[in-house]
């Protein structure tokens, strides 16, 4: 596009060049920054400490120099992994619902409910667990604040973003493929399932990923409901911490070793959203070829 | 206007005061047509005078239409396909719809021919194989994609997609097929693949073709049909066996239509 040299439009077309490069450049160099704080900050944990010991150490006493995260580690996979268990098939079943079963003016409102669900806040959501659900469990086997309740209030807090995803990906599978589904003969049963739901699996996984890593990474609620003791659990109804809860918990006080121990368990944390996210990326690209056809 | 001098069992749709809808707005009024077994039936006509409704309904798609309301009687071999006992996915296993443009599933070649086969209960895997063997053969695909049948059917030309497409509905042995201006999409030398394509099928299979293309209309139709729209509503003015729509039509609009004078 040509501008003339010193006209009204060059210089609106040079600052809106600048702010929205200058934008950009902050948002990528945040995250750098982000990571490399983490990194640096967690360095002294790495060097003196060792991930091997992190790993291997009996129990998490940092005062008395007993750095062992697995059970932290342990917990926060049990938790995520127990929420997805619950939250995916309501979630992608829901959105089938929606996009393939529900009237129109019914799938509009439920669309605003589960948005609404996706906007509630996580302290809420902590809040209930605690007073509704906790109890409940507790009557089952106390003490009630457990793996059991945290993967619960998970899942209620992934099932809007797992949902909203699939039915994006859900529609967005062309109309076409199910008119053909259904005018050769195949029930909407069928047709969905067979049909839609292949090709939109990828945009499902990306969804369900993306549920994983707030789930992972979610605090607050879990911290309120999960008991928090330091512990292999040995069943779902026993208390469990995250690394995310312990960060929280602890960091207000730590120092030294065990403040950079914090840190190391927040290295650990965004490594495995990476690891989350590449393997999204995999599947995408496993099952792109047979959507997009020649190159 | 049952123009053809037939008998009955040569008949394969009878179809009687056919009136569709979309919400208020009437998109085709009051038509009456048989269309024979054999050979291809095209229908012609400016855009937006009911042909593909007309088409969604001798398969009953139209009810996939949200908002599309259908009244009047479609007959194949006397009974009502209209009616809502009337069981329509049987209805779409007898009759194949092509549509406009080439759609094949997301999947491998072989895939999209062994899925319908599968869901509609074929376990036999050698049965399975012969049967996709036999329809792209039938389509003339055979020789070009018998060593790449796992490979995604997207990646094949527009024309070949066509013609996988046609395999897909002939997999069911349907008794008819229904064509949405099948080659509208294709370049001519595709379309010139698929024309004759359709010829072949024709000794087979009932065809019912619509198609913007006067030429094509006459090269391949053996009955031709002329709709027309009136006051925003389709309808149908004249039909007949191709010679006569064409050479003799007794209508003056079809007459002006077939030489090029209306638009």
């Amino acid at each position: 596009m040509y501008y003339p040299p010193r006209s009204k439009d060059w210089l609106a077309h040079k600052l809106l060049l600048f702010s929205s490069r200058s934008a950009a450049a902050v948002s990528a160099s945040v995250l750098v920054l982000a990571i490399a704080v983490v990194t640096l900050e967690s360095l002294p944990a790495i060097r003196d400490i060792g991930l091997w010991r992190m790993l291997s150490d009996e129990s998490w006493h940092p005062s008395s120099d007993s750095f062992g995260l697995a059970p932290m580690l342990l917990g926060t996979v049990l938790v995520t992994v127990l929420a997805i268990v619950i939250a995916a098939p309501l979630a992608v079943v829901s959105a089938v619902f929606r996009q393939f079963y529900a009237p129109r003016a019914l799938g509009g409102i439920y669309r605003r409910l589960i948005e609404l669900l996706a906007g509630i806040p996580s302290v809420v959501f902590g809040l209930w667990g605690l007073t509704v659900l906790v109890p409940l469990i507790s009557r089952i086997e106390p003490p009630g604040a457990s793996l059991l309740a945290a993967s619960l209030v998970l899942a209620l807090m992934i099932l809007p973003t797992i949902e909203l995803i699939s039915a994006t990906a859900l529609a967005d599978v062309p109309h076409h493929h199910y008119l053909a589904a259904r005018a050769l003969g195949l029930s909407r049963e069928q047709a969905v399932w067979k049909v839609v739901m292949p090709s939109a699996v990828s945009g499902i996984c990306a969804g369900t990923i993306l549920g994983v890593a707030r789930a992972a990474g979610e605090t607050m609620a879990v911290m309120m409901v999960a008991g928090n003791v330091v512990q292999f659990p040995d069943s779902v109804f026993a208390p469990v911490r995250t690394l995310s809860a312990n960060i929280a918990l602890e960091v207000a006080y730590a120092v030294d070793l065990h403040r950079a121990s914090l840190f190391a368990s927040g290295l650990i944390m965004i490594i495995m959203t990476l690891f989350a996210f590449c393997c999204a990326e995999a599947i995408a690209h496993s099952r792109k070829s047979y959507r997009v056809g020649r190159a | 206007m049952a123009p053809l001098d037939v008998t009955s069992d040569s008949i394969f749709w009878r179809v009687n005061d056919l009136t569709v809808s979309y919400g208020k707005a009437l998109a085709l009024s009051s038509v009456s047509i048989d269309i024979r077994k054999t050979g291809v039936t095209a229908i012609i006509g400016p855009s937006g005078c009911g042909k593909s409704s007309f088409l969604c309904c001798l398969n009953r798609l139209s009810e996939m239409i949200p908002g599309c309301c259908v009244s009047g009687r479609i007959e194949i071999q006397r009974e009502n396909i209209l009616a809502t006992r009337f069981d329509s996915t049987s209805l779409r296993r007898r009759v194949g719809l092509i549509f406009q443009k080439p759609n094949p599933f997301p999947m491998s070649i072989r895939r999209n021919l062994e899925l319908p086969l599968r869901e509609h209960g074929m376990r036999d895997s050698r049965e399975v194989d012969s049967t996709i063997t036999r329809c792209l053969t039938e389509v003339g695909l055979w020789s070009e994609v018998k060593d790449r049948l796992d490979a995604p059917a997207l990646s094949l030309s527009g024309g070949q997609q066509q013609r996988l497409c046609i395999a897909r509905a002939l997999v069911l042995k349907p008794d008819a097929l229904l064509m949405d201006e099948p080659c509208s999409a294709l370049d001519p030398v595709s379309t010139a693949v698929v024309e004759s394509l359709i010829q072949s099928l024709s000794k087979n299979y009932t065809i019912v073709m619509v198609t913007h293309n006067l030429r094509q209309a006459r090269r391949l139709g053996s009955d031709v049909a002329f709709f027309w729209m009136r006051d925003g509503a389709g309808m149908l003015i004249e039909a007949g066996s191709s010679d006569q729509i064409f050479n003799s039509p007794r209508h003056e609009l079809t007459q002006r239509y077939v030489l090029g004078q209306v638009a």
